[in-house]
């Protein structure tokens, strides 16, 4: 067994710096690696580039990172919700790239197996494709992507081993399992982190080789961003 | 004339037995309100999860488990969660039937714009240019014209685009209609609305064959 585990989320984000490109898991506030983020605001390092689904809102997720003027630059497919993030863009201080969120995941799944670009219909004829090669296969025109190139992955998991193995939990999967090994370095928390050999193998989501370091993080605040519910009768 | 739940209702008579569906945010998200519930459909959300339920009751909902629109939901019997990649394996590979969704503006040959107000409102696509480049049916929900009064079904869409000649069936508050070769055709006339009053919110070529039904919702 190759163990991945690091004590602290300090040793987990050893090498990260000023400038990188970072792949941060979630979907809104569901399932994003909340303990990378509150020690890369520790940290203080700025000129990011982020690939993250989305903004967070003002003050929690990326919004932490934002309010702070850390992100320089951030790649996502939609990024409502976030005042901080609306003030930023529109007055030209954060560059914003808005990617397709099919085509977003892919990117991390192509950075992942080793495949440079692949073709997607997303987003052919519209703004998107500018300036993108366009092919058509069997009578449909489809628009060249390619892989994303990043520094560090950080992913959010709900149950880990010291052999990196994964699971986790309903939707806070979202992008997290595209991420891990796309980026060169993958961080991934954990609200349980067990033993080797306590997973049941069958029941792994992604396996320990797409990850370099876990750490089990504590207290995951989990915010809600729309609570909707129904009356009981 | 029919308010956004009349919109849903009559969307939710295209859905058939064994369709899996998703919704997008807005009116579509209504649709699973009044899908009969003698037949069998899956709802889908981008997020990751297929067989989507009612919202919780209070003290029920759980963080992990939401809808693309960030609200906490249930999952039914049959449900299953999965990753962002493989659910838009779902939608670009054409495994998903049907796709409801809500547009700014629809174009006479079937293009839509619903994510970007250049200088005014930047939110992003999310799932919707995968979901229309892929959909084998999509329907669009939404009024026949904007809050100042503008028809939103146009000759040509004025608004940065989501997906080309894509759309193929509509349903606002005064009519269902479907896109043809040559414009907009006219199906259904929504209650008490005249072919007349379509015609006047429609700016892009509309198509009227005959005597226009009035559409049935129950």
């Amino acid at each position: 067994m190759i163990k991945k585990t690091v004590s602290s989320v300090e040793e987990a984000l050893k090498g990260v710096q000023n400038g990188m490109t970072f792949m941060l898991g979630g979907f809104g506030l569901c399932g994003i690696p909340e303990k990378a983020i509150a020690e890369l605001v520790r940290l203080g390092i700025s000129d990011i580039t982020c690939i993250s689904n989305n903004a967070g809102v003002d003050d929690f997720g990326l919004g932490l990172l934002l309010q702070k003027r850390q992100i320089k630059k951030m790649i996502s497919s939609y990024v409502g919700e976030n005042d901080e993030f609306e003030r930023q863009m529109l007055s030209g201080e954060l560059e914003v790239e808005l990617t397709p969120q099919g085509t977003l995941a892919e990117k991390c799944r192509a950075a992942q197996s080793g495949f440079p670009a692949f073709y997607t219909p997303a987003g052919y004829g519209t703004e998107v494709a500018e300036g993108k090669e366009t092919r058509e296969f069997n009578g449909k025109m489809y628009v060249l992507e390619e892989a994303f190139k990043a520094d560090f992955a950080f992913v959010k998991a709900w149950k880990g081993d010291e052999a990196g193995n994964l699971i986790f939990k309903g939707t806070a999967r979202n992008f997290n399992p595209c991420m891990c090994g796309a980026a060169k370095i993958t961080v991934a928390e954990v609200e349980e982190l067990v033993p080797a050999g306590a997973l049941d193998p069958n029941q792994i989501h992604v396996p320990g080789i797409f990850v370099q370091r876990i750490f089990q993080g504590n207290n995951y605040e989990k915010r809600i961003e729309q609570r909707t519910v129904r009356k009981r009768n | 004339m029919l308010d956004k739940n009349g919109i849903a209702k009559r969307i939710a008579q295209e859905v058939k037995d064994g369709y899996y569906v998703n919704l997008g945010i807005g009116i579509p998200t209504l649709v699973a309100n009044f899908v009969r519930d003698d037949i069998s459909v899956e709802f889908q959300s981008e997020n990751g999860v297929l067989g989507m339920g009612p919202f919780p009751f209070e003290g029920d909902e759980d963080a992990d488990v939401i809808n693309a629109g960030k609200q906490t939901i249930t999952t039914l019997p049959g449900a299953s969660f999965f990753d962002s990649a493989t659910s838009f394996s779902m939608i670009r590979g054409q495994h998903v039937d049907l796709t409801i969704l809500g547009a700014m503006e629809v174009a006479e040959n079937g293009d839509i714009a619903n994510w970007k107000i250049p200088g005014k409102m930047v939110k992003g696509m999310g799932g919707a240019m995968d979901l229309v480049a892929s959909a084998e049916h999509i329907i669009v929900a939404m009024m026949h014209t904007n809050r100042s009064g503008q028809s939103k079904l146009l000759k040509k869409c004025s608004l940065p685009l989501t997906g080309v000649q894509c759309v193929k069936k509509i349903v606002t508050n005064l009519a269902v209609l479907e896109v043809g070769p040559k414009g907009f055709v006219l199906l259904e006339r929504a209650p008490g609305v005249s072919v007349e009053e379509i015609k006047d919110a429609t700016e892009g070529n509309l198509i009227v064959n005959g005597e226009i039904p009035e559409m049935r919702i129950d």
